[in-house]
């Protein structure tokens, strides 16, 4: 498929889809993407599991870190790749030795490696490259529009929000 | 199943950025005129100031009304994001108060608008950040200005007063080269007459008092995120690539990627410098802005058969209007301004200044004042007015000679704009 640009409803349809995310390159340091992520999804109601050899063990945001993609203890829906577009080869290798395989490979903003990415599909991983999933997430519910961002979305219809109101918007059905 | 398709810039003018209010359902976008935010616990409070949750916290930094207007502007310019602020100056200010730091330069095209040229070059001096000038009829001027301290460029699609026409195309191409990202006012023209990001601008700047806003009833201004320029050179533009000592050591270009210029302006100047939108002008700045194209085209439309009734005229020297066939700037207007050449220009009067004053004095319809972008037809004549300071000489310089009449062109009935120019003029 193309990743140059993605239709909205395909974003869309992973977000919805996806209940469990592991986030290889989880940081423990507050002011780095890799942790707002982690913390944004978990807000969102999606169970993280940060992958971080160097503080295997240890917990970010409550969430225990597991040193590989392989000793994570339940099926993971979504592999998030916060590495350089050359390392996340290797990641999508891992990915793929997983069963059952997980349902999407994602990686993240100026991460794209496109044969990873085919070796993936040809499993039949849905594929991601080059967004991030709380932008994507904040851009379908509306919610970045309050810093902003252009979100290229329309509707005539409300937002939905989320249990906790206002300030909390979902994409959820 | 069709194909997706991207929605035209009318539809973008009503619909980008305003959902139905997600509480009470109301369609129009709500005033919420309020300072704060109340936070649901203390860990969501340090999501929002630590920038890691996306939401509202106080009016100056953020502000739902004023956002819905930040989102439609930036859907209009083909941006990533925008930020509102009190006014056009406090947009400029913003800017560059993101790109500077004391010592640095920038360039910027003499023809501006009577109130930039001060800011740049009196009132910046006491931040230490220098205005080169350069003349966009003369782009090797721009070339010849960069130095190593320079950190930007501005310039105005469709320049005020005199209407010229700017060749962003040739002078974004001197920015790439430098390194530096391109400002471009485009006030005169609105997004919907010159579309600045497809001609290689990095910035643009508005004041929506004008046009955007469109009824002369609201001071605003506007700053729109390219997305295309990289910030990561190392110490060049310090707020952008270096960490942040009030955001914890957070470095904004990492963390937000193609939309961290708007929100260092936000975050950052916009938080520090505090001119803030009022929720009531971001309401109607966006009510404005939906009639934003069919207003556009007659201000363009009326314009240019005001300036054909005014070129043919007896007591008339002369016409700077771009639309115009022959003017100097017209090759450049069906380039960059296909749609029209805006509703703002200048002439000349035989009979200089007094005529000049006979005029202002003489006209009924036509107001009297010194803005411009209004639904009403406006008329000034800056040598008794807004030049009146300068000497003869810096006033012919500025375009503003004894015998200059401004016109900002409404979208009253042509034929009445023109027979009250027509009874002023008979009077001279």
């Amino acid at each position: 498929m193309n990743h140059d640009s993605y239709d909205d409803a395909y974003v869309r349809g992973i977000l919805d889809d996806v209940k469990t995310i592991a986030m290889v390159g989880a940081s423990a340091n507050s002011i780095r993407p890799s942790y707002f992520v982690l913390k944004y999804l978990l807000d969102k109601g999606y169970k993280v599991f940060p992958i971080n050899p160097g503080h295997a063990g240890k917990d970010i945001l409550g969430q225990t870190v597991y040193a590989s993609l392989a000793d994570v203890p339940e099926p993971i829906d979504m592999v998030d790749i916060f590495r350089n577009s050359e390392a996340a080869g290797a990641v999508v290798d891992e990915a793929l030795t997983l069963d059952p395989l997980p349902k999407v490979i994602w990686m993240q903003l100026t991460v794209r490696n496109d044969a990873a990415a085919g070796k993936a599909e040809a499993a039949g991983v849905r594929m991601i490259m080059n967004r991030c999933p709380k932008i994507e997430y904040g851009r379908l519910s509306g919610e970045i529009g309050w810093v902003g961002v252009n979100s290229r979305t329309l509707s005539s219809k409300r937002p939905k929000l989320a249990s906790r109101g206002f300030q909390h918007r979902t994409i959820g059905k | 199943m069709s194909e997706p398709r991207e929605p035209g810039f009318s539809t973008l003018a009503i619909h980008a950025g305003a959902q139905p209010d997600p509480s009470t359902g109301a369609r129009a976008t709500p005033i919420y005129q309020t300072t704060s935010f109340v936070f649901d616990d203390v860990d969501h409070a340090a999501s929002l100031f630590g920038l890691q949750a996306f939401g509202n916290i106080y009016t100056r930094i953020g502000n739902p009304t004023c956002a819905v207007l930040e989102e439609r502007i930036a859907a209009l310019e083909g941006g990533t994001a925008a930020l509102a602020v009190a006014s056009g100056h406090a947009a400029e200010h913003l800017v560059f108060h993101t790109l500077l730091s004391p010592g640095d330069e920038f360039i910027a095209a003499r023809q501006l608008y009577g109130g930039s040229v001060n800011q740049f070059g009196e009132a910046y001096k006491k931040f230490g950040w220098n205005v080169v000038w350069a003349d966009i009829d003369d782009i090797s001027s721009f070339e010849n200005a960069v130095s190593d301290k320079t950190k930007a460029i501005f310039i105005e699609s469709i320049a005020n007063p005199g209407g010229a026409i700017t060749d962003i195309e040739a002078i974004s191409k001197i920015a790439k080269k430098a390194g530096v990202p391109l400002i471009v006012d485009n006030t005169m023209a609105s997004p919907y007459l010159c579309q600045p990001f497809k001609h290689g601008a990095d910035i643009i700047v508005h004041s929506a008092t004008k046009f955007l806003g469109g009824h002369g009833n609201s001071i605003g201004g506007l700053i729109v995120d390219g997305g295309t320029f990289d910030w990561s050179a190392p110490g060049k533009y310090p707020s952008l690539s270096e960490p942040c000592a009030s955001y914890q050591g957070m470095v904004l270009y990492e963390t937000f990627g193609n939309f961290a210029f708007a929100i260092a302006c936000r975050v950052l100047g916009l938080r520090d410098l505090g001119p803030a939108l009022s929720p009531f002008n971001a309401f109607m700045l966006l009510t404005g802005i939906e009639t934003l194209p069919l207003r556009m085209q007659r201000h363009s439309d009326n314009a240019l058969k005001v300036a054909e009734y005014l070129k043919a005229h007896p007591k008339v020297d002369y016409v700077n209007y771009s639309g115009l066939e022959g003017d100097k700037y017209n090759e450049a207007a069906k380039k960059y301004c296909p749609k029209g050449a805006g509703a703002v220009f200048t002439f000349g009067l035989k009979g200089g200044y007094d005529a000049g004053v006979a005029l202002v004095s003489g006209v009924e319809m036509f107001s009297h004042l010194a803005n411009i972008g209004d639904t009403r037809s406006l008329i000034i004549h800056p040598a008794s007015t807004t030049h009146r300071q300068l000497t003869d000489e810096q006033k012919t310089k500025a375009g503003a000679g004894p015998e200059v009449v401004r016109l900002s062109i409404g979208i009253e009935e042509v034929a009445d704009i023109i027979a009250d120019l027509d009874q002023a003029l008979e009077k001279i």
